[in-house]
């Protein structure tokens, strides 16, 4: 067998699923945005697309999930970053302190959005030790934290979930560059902060970067966490979009594929205009 | 510069402070739920239940309570994902890991592709020919869609695996004389077994969380472990919530405690389970 037959039998199955189900897929959903797929398609129009820009319900359920992206991913970053400076000296407990740190990367988000309920709700955990410390006197004192304009239960759980995430990355990184030019900095007079702000953060800013968009993606597109979490008007994007998509009035479908296309472009970009700087910053090199 | 005596100290404990902030709120969460699980009748604004009763766990477990069935069918169906994902990802991965060629870097954007893009979007164009198959509402329908998810992830971890795996073993076991079947027997899976059973086993977890997936193209008549625990935590059942929700992380953290050591630091092994 010649390598590009080897190379094919190899990769070509996998790809062939990936293909179909993924590309297949989406390429169905756009079609279905486009009126050329699906029940009542009557060819070629940008019609749901015009549709959902003039719903402001659409508008402010974008804005909503482009707003938990981006405070979920800046804090989830700066935590994740504190976190990792934390976890990266030697101390006595390390393994056991790691082995916590890693356990809600494989706690369904669902269980974790479930927690910050029981946790944030009006006569949740915290509201219940404000009682205690005779903060407040009935459950409607206590701050809106989830169901809330703000999104903070939502913001919540998503830096809960993704700090641990961040911050392995981040340690990876950490581990890979070593402490000697952090080291020289710091012999050179560079205070702990100076040093690790100008030495350190520039050579991890790729990795950090790279894991910044993946849960900016993620928290921008996710569906559970908002649905148990967030406010019904508007709702997040990803919830508007399967409350579209499976109404009883079949004529909300392209409107929903055309919202499941928002979503995947504004993520698919972001991933594009990242892999375009690093491939700038690497001089070509991919 | 001259430090103020103690100033070590003082630091370490800073650091256990900030690193019991920081482990105290990672468990934060999931402590109401092991207390719920446990409670008859929490109310405000008591911060610790009046009765503890295993009435929940015993609902739970009992063999006609759906719970145990939902269970069974999660595992059901994140076994055979993982099996197919894996069958597809150990050859795509030798390929990836050790080989190179002209459209790599292409190859590997269309597998990351499902791991960036929401595979909800995806997920909704399927609905419509999964309908037309009879696949909607259907156990292989929800194998099916749970593979994109998966199968990016499971190629990743082989990928990796392959890369600091050495084929001169391999060359020499031939040179030897030995056949490929031979080869793949006493030398390839031997050196590979670990690595493979980890990757499948994060496979299994990430097929085992996923809820939306399994909603739509289960359309509520693939009942998996999620869906069920969904439906009590929004009947506001929060002792079988909590009970659930335990079952449910159980799983995850047997395999963090098996393979935590191995995870740190690959990005690539942590995608699927961000």
């Amino acid at each position: 067998m010649t390598d590009r037959l080897k190379l094919i039998a190899m990769l070509g199955p996998a790809l062939a699923v990936i293909g179909l189900l993924f590309f297949g897929g989406l390429g169905l959903v756009v079609a279905r945005s486009l009126g050329l797929f699906g029940h009542g398609a009557a060819g070629f129009t940008l019609q749901a697309y015009r549709d959902i820009l003039a719903d402001p319900v659409f508008m402010r359920a974008l804005g909503l999930s482009l707003y938990i992206a981006l405070v979920s991913t800046l804090i989830s970053v700066v935590l994740a970053l504190g976190a990792a400076l934390l976890l990266r000296r030697a101390f006595a407990g390390r393994g056991a302190a790691m082995f916590i740190f890693q356990i809600n990367l494989a706690v369904p988000h669902l269980v974790g959005a479930i927690g910050i309920f029981y946790l944030l709700s009006q006569s949740g955990s915290f509201a219940r030790l404000a009682y205690a410390m005779g903060a407040i006197t009935a459950p409607a004192q206590f701050p809106a934290l989830v169901y809330d304009p703000y999104a903070i239960g939502i913001i919540a759980q998503y830096v809960w979930k993704e700090v641990p995430f961040i911050g392995l990355i981040i340690l990876g990184a950490l581990q890979s560059i070593g402490q000697d030019y952090e080291a020289a900095a710091r012999s050179h007079g560079a205070g702990p902060i100076r040093a690790f702000v100008w030495v350190t953060l520039p050579q991890i800013a790729p990795s950090v970067i790279g894991a910044a968009i993946i849960v900016f993606t993620y928290a921008f597109g996710a569906y559970e966490v908002p649905l148990l979490l967030g406010q019904s008007h508007p709702p997040a994007l990803p919830v508007l979009a399967y409350r579209a998509y499976s109404d009883v009035d079949l004529a909300a479908r392209p409107q929903a594929a055309a919202m499941a296309v928002v979503i995947a472009v504004i993520s698919g970009l972001l991933v594009l205009a990242y892999l375009a700087a690093w491939r700038a910053r690497a001089g070509g090199r991919l | 510069m001259a430090r103020p005596r103690g100033g070590a100290a003082v630091r370490t404990v800073w650091h256990r402070l900030g690193l019991a902030l920081l482990l105290g709120a990672l468990l934060a969460p999931l402590i109401p739920l092991a207390v719920w699980s446990l409670a008859r009748g929490w109310r405000f604004p008591s911060l610790w239940p009046q009765d503890l009763t295993t009435q929940a766990w015993a609902r739970a477990l009992s063999p006609n309570g759906g719970v145990l069935a939902a269970l069974g069918t999660s595992a059901m169906i994140a076994a055979l994902v993982t099996l197919i994902a894996m069958a597809l990802a150990v050859p795509a991965g030798r390929a990836l890991g050790l080989m190179r060629f002209r459209g790599r870097g292409v190859v590997f954007a269309i597998i990351a592709a499902p791991l960036i893009v929401p595979s909800f979007a995806a997920a909704l164009g399927l609905h419509g020919v999964f309908l037309s198959l009879g696949l909607t509402g259907s156990f292989w329908g929800v194998v099916l869609v749970h593979l994109i998810p998966v199968l990016p992830y499971s190629i990743f971890i082989m990928a990796g695996v392959f890369a600091r795996y050495d084929t001169a073993f391999e060359a020499q076991a031939r040179s030897l004389g030995a056949r490929w079947r031979q080869v793949l027997r006493h030398v390839t899976w031997p050196a590979l077994a670990p690595s493979v059973l980890i990757a499948a086993l994060f496979s299994f977890l990430v097929s085992w969380s996923q809820y939306l997936l399994t909603l739509m193209i289960g359309s509520g008549r693939v009942q998996s472990l999620p869906m069920v625990l969904f439906g009590y935590a929004s009947a506001g059942r929060n002792d079988l919530t909590g009970a659930i929700a335990i079952l449910y992380i159980l799983p995850a953290l047997l395999v963090m405690g098996f393979a935590a050591k191995r995870i740190t630091g690959q990005s690539a092994g942590q995608l699927g389970l961000r």
